[in-house]
Formats: structure tokens, sequence, C-alpha cells
């Protein structure tokens, strides 16, 4: 077996052992009476030490994709987000040895599995480094804001579950709809795992050639029926469906087309789940979150952003500054990317100075923690896929 | 300045909430409180104090943590703002024509491109009130700090060990409770608090263990670190701090290093090489097939020369300094400066070799070379022919008023005027001769064929030279200290003392993760047998606690 499809079985493996650890904490929590006999709970040492095993593999498939392409795999969206769902689950497993707390994994681990397989639906194949790439600083920059985000992640995790167990989901509120909507936001990239990968299992194909931003003639391929054209397209594959309207060429048609389609099968399981349970989603979960103790997420999730903090202003500002001095001739240059960096930044100030001195606790800071992992996924996602840049590698 | 006394004694700064030394609360709200705020431990704030002058309305406005706050998400939003369409320096149009700029976000973003443009946000990053929020960001961070730091740092100093039961009655955590043995209870304590790495005090019946003050210093170091960064960043206006120029070098050629004055750049050679399938198929074949062709490094190799001393300029006065190939990620370095491959353009026509034939028989007097950059008046050739160019077009864009045009120095498209002189016709026939095209004014006997042209690749390189980074870096790391000295540790203190009839008090203050600060607690609770106490804030975990002991 080469290194490369021993890095891929390792990945699956590491897959796999998160869901099962999940349900392991699931058990953990529901059986537990109290939060002290939560703690030592034996369906939370098996969750832990699956947890730990799973990681070791995870650890396994960014290793010896290291040794396989020589590089250190954090170069495409791919091996970006698998690595931030891995060390997401690293960071958790920091969290839980200082508060061993079932809950949080119950909760974090989830979110992990839905990381990584978004993070599968982008191209797998190990890609050769474009000459920006060609340096140490990837590894270093690119490690240390990765473990940095993560940690900061755990803080939303922490947050949600404060926020599930303190929200009356019985009586409409603000807060419930926004709660729902962050719930409704995690089906929605369901969603896309799912119609992406039945697609891409009936293997779709439809090719165009169209006029992008610049006047100049491109090619195209889309892998989801084409609900949107690209500015001036003509189609290579006639058999494929016909766009049902043109966009202008600032708008990438294939990212909407992809968009739509995720969206709308987010929509169908959303509502298919609402017919099953008939409650909001949110409230699924909730007897979850009521064996966590408040406090206790609270301090997780303000001592994350602690930890996290320093880590992301390391990786993402100070070695992001340094490479880009080396790279671009400039250590700043206000490229997307970089901006959004700093608005995260920015973002995690504010809420550390709330927090200090406007005694922002409870669940403001647990909104916050929430808002913050929209704003870190906002710059991965949407600012690779969207906003192009320089760091548009995806 | 008034002072206020306290009934220990000891003589406060006016605006005190808690008594330095002993804690008591001075005012009436601190007295009403349950729970005590000790943020910056009751010291007297000049902004909490004083609000009548204009000096001191200024002051308090940026020392408020609302105003920085707000700062900070002004200074948040716009930045998004910016992201929304391309920044004007991304913009691939003339960047002096407004017009251009307005037209370029004009079609591609329609109406909203043109409020945009219309706004400024097209340039947010330069904008005088994108500036200007910074700048408040700066004076905010410098007030704040100030206003803070010091009676912090006072009260801090002058802590007693002993402090009031008012005192110890409003902190967070609190207990109090009979004890068999009160004296053995605190020496107890003491122990077991050292022996957990706490700086323990005593003073008549009373102990105060302190761990980690220094995490208090944190945010006021990375404060300290965030503005001698800005202070940086303020530098670079001030010329000979910042370099930052651009020059396009063609192979084969030296020229002086604009912002580099006495060094000179020679290019060697440009070139770019792709991945290719036979290297590494094994591992990124599937790439290379998805994608196409993928760079795998841009160079320039070039010879770096200096001026001599007391030279003059001309080549031959120069010194080799060294030769070096850049690459992106590698760049030159030399006297502070750095020289960046960013850019490249390929195949500029260097020079063309032609011949001169005699139409009739093909015979051919042999081959010239025009030099593109430097074409010579006379070109001899064989059986004494000769070709005299009397008109050079490096860049031909048609004929105007009867004269051929030149659009541009650079020859991207060449077009000469040749007069042919063979012992034949010793006068001279004409003929202009350009790519694919030769034009004659009658019919000539001989003729100047395109035989191969020369091209050559330009480099685009950047040079910068910042004597601000290291400050920026400095900077850096200050900040990095401070942030983690505030947040990796956490400054904890533990009152026990012996009350008035002779029972025990334990309260305990941490400025954050009061978890661990429990988990210390009950280990000193349980070696010395101190009171129960109760967590105000966390009433969950003390009815646990409570279920625990049943």
């Amino acid at each position: 077996m080469s290194l490369a499809s021993l890095s891929s079985n390792l990945l699956l493996v590491s897959f796999i052992a998160y869901l099962v650890a999940t349900l392991f904490f699931g058990g953990a929590v529901k059986g537990a009476k109290s939060e002290s006999s939560y703690k030592n709970n034996r369906w939370g040492k098996i969750g832990i030490v699956i947890t730990i095993i799973g990681f070791i593999t995870h650890l396994g498939y960014f290793i010896t994709r290291w040794m396989a392409s020589g590089h250190a795999p954090m170069s495409n969206m791919f091996e970006f987000t698998t690595a931030f769902g891995m060390m997401l689950v690293g960071a958790f497993i920091l969290l839980f040895f200082l508060y061993r707390t079932p809950s949080l994994g119950l909760f974090a681990l989830p979110i992990a599995i839905i990381i990584i397989g978004y993070a599968s639906m982008f191209p797998t194949e190990i890609t050769p480094l474009i000459p920006a790439l060609q340096s140490h600083w990837l590894a270093v920059h690119v490690i240390t804001t990765v473990v940095g985000e993560a940690i900061l992640a755990i803080s939303a995790v922490a947050g949600l579950i404060y926020l599930l167990k303190h929200i009356d989901m019985s009586k409409p509120s603000k807060q419930r709809f926004w709660l729902e909507a962050v719930i409704f936001t995690l089906v929605l990239v369901l969603g896309f795992v799912v119609s992406s990968t039945t697609f891409k299992l009936t293997g779709y194909e439809a090719h165009f050639t169209y006029i992008d931003k610049n006047q100049a003639p491109a090619k195209i391929e889309y892998n989801y029926p084409p609900l949107f054209g690209m500015n001036g397209y003509e189609a290579l594959t006639p058999e494929a469906m016909t766009p049902w309207a043109e966009m202008p060429a600032v708008v990438n048609a294939k990212t909407l087309t992809s968009f739509v389609w995720s969206v709308a099968t987010g929509i169908v399981l959303y509502l298919l789940l609402r017919l099953i349970f008939r409650k909001p989603i949110a409230s699924i979960f909730q007897p979850f979150a009521k064996k966590a103790n408040s406090q206790l997420m609270d301090e997780i999730g303000y001592r994350s952003v602690l930890i996290g903090f320093p880590v992301f202003t390391l990786g993402a500002l100070i070695f992001a500054m340094i490479w880009a001095h080396e790279a671009w001739s400039r250590f700043w240059g206000w490229d997307p990317k970089e901006v959004w960096a700093l608005i995260t930044w920015l973002f995690y100030a504010a809420f550390l100075h709330l927090r200090l001195s406007k005694g922002w606790e409870g669940k403001k800071s647990a909104w916050l923690a929430v808002i913050g992992f929209i704003i870190i996924m906002f710059n991965l996602i949407a600012v690779n896929l969207i906003i192009a840049g320089l760091h548009s590698y995806a | 300045m008034s002072k206020i006394k306290c009934q220990c004694g000891h003589d406060n700064p006016f605006g005190t909430v808690l008594c330095e030394k002993c804690g008591r609360p001075m005012t009436e709200e601190a007295k009403k409180s349950e729970v005590v705020d000790m943020r910056y431990e009751g010291s007297a704030r000049r902004s909490q104090t004083y609000k009548r002058s204009i000096i001191d309305k200024v002051w308090n406005f940026f020392s408020s943590v609302k105003i920085g706050v707000s700062i900070i998400v002004a200074v948040l939003v716009t930045s998004a703002i910016g992201t929304l369409f391309p920044q004007k320096f991304y913009v691939p149009v003339n960047q002096d024509s407004p017009a251009e700029l307005l037209a370029y976000y004009e079609r591609l973003y329609g109406f909203i491109g043109t409020i945009y443009y219309k706004l400024g946000f097209y340039d947010m990053y330069n904008s005088w009130w994108f500036k200007i929020l910074i700048g408040m960001l700066g004076t905010s961070i410098i007030i704040a700090s100030l206003d803070r730091v010091i009676p912090l740092y006072k009260s801090l100093k002058k802590q007693r060990t002993k402090r009031h039961a008012s005192f110890m009655k409003r902190q967070r955590i609190y207990g109090e409770g009979r004890s068999e043995n009160a004296d053995s209870a605190l020496t107890k304590a003491e122990e077991k608090l050292k022996e957990m790495k706490y700086n323990v005090k005593t003073e008549d019946g009373a102990i105060l263990a302190e761990k980690n003050r220094f995490s208090r210093w944190g945010p006021y170091v990375n404060h300290t670190g965030l503005i001698i960064f800005l202070f940086g960043v303020l530098l670079r206006g001030i010329p000979g701090f910042y370099v930052d120029e651009t020059m396009w070098i063609r192979e084969g050629e030296l020229r002086a290093i604009p912002g580099a004055p006495d060094f000179y750049l020679e290019s060697n050679d440009f070139k770019i090489e792709y991945y290719s399938k036979e290297e590494a198929s094994e591992v990124f074949g599937e790439a290379l097939d998805r994608v196409g062709q993928i760079v795998k490094k841009y160079q320039t190799d070039v010879t770096l020369y200096k001026k001599k001393e007391e030279g003059l300029v001309g080549s031959s006065d120069l010194d080799v300094v060294k030769d070096y190939s850049i690459i992106v990620n590698k760049p030159l370095k030399f006297d502070g400066y750095n020289v960046f491959q960013m850019d490249y353009r390929l195949a500029e026509l260097k020079s063309m070799t032609m011949q001169l034939i005699e139409k009739k028989t093909g015979k051919s007097f042999g081959q010239f070379t025009i030099d593109l950059d430097d074409p010579e008046g006379v070109y001899k050739l064989n059986d004494g022919a000769q070709v005299d160019l009397i008109g050079y077009y490096a860049d031909y864009n048609g004929v105007e008023n009867g004269e051929p045009v030149s659009k541009s120095p650079i020859p991207n498209n060449p077009a000469f005027i040749f007069e042919m002189k063979t012992p034949e016709k010793p006068k001279g026939e004409k003929s202009f001769v350009a790519i694919q095209q030769t034009l004659e004014t009658e019919e000539n006997a001989y003729a100047v064929k395109f035989v191969g042209a020369d091209t050559r690749d330009i480099s685009g390189l950047t040079i910068r030279k910042d004597k601000t980074l290291y400050i920026l870096l400095l900077g850096g790391l200050i900040f990095m200290i401070g942030v983690i000295q505030g947040s990796y540790w956490n400054h904890r203190r533990i009152w026990v003392q012996k009350g008035e009839n002779g029972e025990l008090m334990l309260a305990a203050h941490t400025n954050k993760n009061w978890f661990s600060l429990k988990k210390e607690i009950n280990a000193v609770k349980e070696y010395a047998d101190l009171p129960n106490y109760e967590d105000r804030q966390d009433n969950e975990s003390s009815i646990e606690q409570e279920e625990g002991e049943k």
C-alpha cells in the first residue's frame, strides 16, 4: 500500500472512531445522574479512549500525507479543513483533561465529523506546491493558525452547550430563533455533503466555456446540474441541463449552483427532521446539554478563548506577517484573508474586553463564542470560495 | 486633593472604593453590595474620579472600555466592508485614473460598485476615517491602560495581610465557621499553601496567600506591544525608513536598482519551471491531470554590483557583490534591502536577424543582426554590399501623415526602413520592412528577408527596505509575552483569618479560572480543616458539593 492510500485509510479510521466515540459520550451523559457522577463515568472513559485512538490515526493520516507529498498537508481546502477537524478534536482532548466533561465531547465530536465530511467534498488528491507556498513557513504559519482556531472553536462548542441548556425552547423568543438558526446552518453543511456526494457517485459532469471577469475566454466544469450559467456561457456538453439563468462576470455561477443545491438539500433535510420529531431541532439536543454545569461551560468557553487567542495571534498574524514579508515582499497587504484574520482577532479582543471589564458572562459570552466560530468558518469557507484573493488555493 | 481616611488609619486617594490597606468599603454603593467589584481592587481611577474639565472628559472618553470596544467593532466593520469588492490596489487598471477605476467598479459590480467607489470604500484602508479610527484605537489603548495600571499597581502593593471582615464577606468565595483550634488550622493552612507555591504572608492571626500577581500586568504589557507596533507603522511615513520600488529587468540588462543608490543589478536569466509528470507522477499525477500545468518555480538569476568608491557611473567601475538566484520565498538580501521575484513577461523581442538577397537569383549577401535596443546604422555585408538602417519603429502602429509611427519604445512590433546598397545599385534601394509585410516605393532588385529573432524574458522585481520591521517585530514580541502572561496564568489570592470571636473566615479571589482556584482551596480546606465556603456565582456546584457531603 502506498503512503498516500495508507494516509486516506487512516483518515477513514479516525472518522469512524469519532462517530463511535460520540455514541459513548452520549451514553455517558445520558446515564449520569449528576455532574459529579458523570465525570467519572465508565462510558465517558471509553469515549475518550476511542477519541484518542481516532486522534492518533488522524495524526497518522497527517504525517503519512506529509511524507508522501514532501510538504505539510495544509496547502488546499481539503487538507486545511481536515487539519482543522483534527485540531478541534485535539483541543477537545486537552480541555477534557482539564475539566473532565463528557458533554463537551458529545457536541465537539459531531462538529469535527461534519467538518471532516465537508473537507472531503473538495478534491482530495495531493497537489504540488506553487512557488508562493514553497517555504517552511507553510507548516509553521498554517499549523499554528489552525491550532489557534480549533481551540477558539471549542469555546463555541461550550457556548452552544450553555445556550442549549439555558434557552427555553418551548416558547418562541429571539434567542430560540437564533439557536435554531445555528442548528439549521449545521444541517445546511450536511446538505452540502449529501448533495455533493450524491452527484459525485452518479458522476455528473457538465462543461462550459465562458467569458471571465477580465473579458478573457475560459472553461469550467460543473459537478452539479447547472442551475446558473457563467457569464456568456456556451455548453460543451449539450446533453446536460441548460442553466436557468446567466450570471454576470463577477458571480461565480458554479459556486452559486453548488450553494443553491446544498441549501435546497439542507432545507429538505431540515423539514424532514422537523416532520419526524415535530419540534425545533435544537430541543432534540437539549436533554444532552442539561447535565452540563453552567459555570463550568462558561469557564471552558472563556478559558479556551484565553488559550486559543495567543496561539491564533502568533499563527494568523505574527507568523503570517513574517511569511508575507518573505514571499510577497510586504508583511501586510490587505488581502481579504488577511483582513478576515484581523477581523477574527479584533472580534476575540472585543470578546475578552467585554468579558473582563463589562462582565459579559453566561448567555452573552456564549453567543459571542458562537459568533466567533461563525467568523472563523466564514474566513475558511466564504473568503476562499467567494472573495478571490491571494489565498485562494482551493 | 482631599484624602479619604479609613477606619484602619490609612489615607486613601480621593475616589477609592475599597481601602487600599484593609479592604473596607469606602463608598455607599460598595457598602450595600453583597459581592464587591474587585476588578481594579476598588482603587481610585482617574476616570472614575474627575469629571469636570475638558481634559477629564477626553480622558474619561478614551479610558472607557465601552468606547474601546466600540472602536474595535468600528475597525472590524470597516475592515469587513473593505473586503466586499477588491480594493483599488488589486484592480488591474491605471491606479491614477479615477475614471478608469470608476469604470471598472461600474462594469463589474453595477450600481453597488458605483456607490462603493463614490463612498471611497475602494481604498478603505488608506482613507482618512480608517486612519482616524486606528489613531483613536491607539489613544484608547494608552489612556485606558494608564487609567487602570497605576492605581492597580499601588493598591496591590499596599494591600495588607489582615483584611477587615466587611471585605472578606463581600468576596465571591467566602465561608466562615467555628473551629476547634483556629491557630493550628492557620498554621496548617500556611504549610499547605506554601507547598502549593503560594506566597504566604501572615499578620496577627491572618494569612494572605498570593500567586502569580505578575499575570495581572499581562494586559498592560500586551498593550505596550501594540503601541510599539502602531508606532512602527507610523514611522513608515517618514522618508528613509521605508523603500518600496519596482523594477523591470531584461535578461542581459544591467540596471541601477531604484531606491538603492550605488547598487546595480544584472539579470542573467529568467526561467519558469513546471512540475513534470515524470518526476512525481505517483504522488502528483492525479492533480496534474485535473488542473493541468502547475508552476514549480519562478527564478531570476542575477549578479549584484556595487559602485566602486570614488568611481564614475559605468560598468567598468562596478564591483561584483554576489551572484544569486531570486525565487519566490527567497529574496536577494543585501545592505538591508530585499529584492523579490514578483512578476515576469516572457519572450520580448531582443534582436532580429535578416539577410540581403538578390530577388532574381535568390543569392544571399550574408546575414546581419539588429539589436532592437540599440540598432546600428550600417551593416556591412559580403561582396561589398551593405544595408543602412535609416528608420526604426520599435512598436509600429501604422502610418500617419505619410510617416510610420511607433506607439512605444518597447519592441513589440518592430518595423524598419532599409537602404540596400550593392555594387550593382550603389545609390541604393529603399524598402520598408515590418513583421509579415514589405513595402517598396518601386520594384527593387534586392530585398531584406527575415531570418530569425532572439527573445528574452523580463523579470518584475520589487525592492524593499524596511527599517521599521524590527520595531514591528519587537512590538509583536512584547504583545505575545503580555498576552501569554495574562492568559496562561491567573492571579489568585486566598485569605484566611481568625475572627473576633475565634471563628475562622475564608475568602478568595482570582481574576479568572475559578474552578481551578476552588480545587486548590478544597485541598487546603481538607488539610487544615477550614470552614465550608460558598461560590456566590455558581449555585449548581454548591448544591452538588452539599449533596456530596450528605
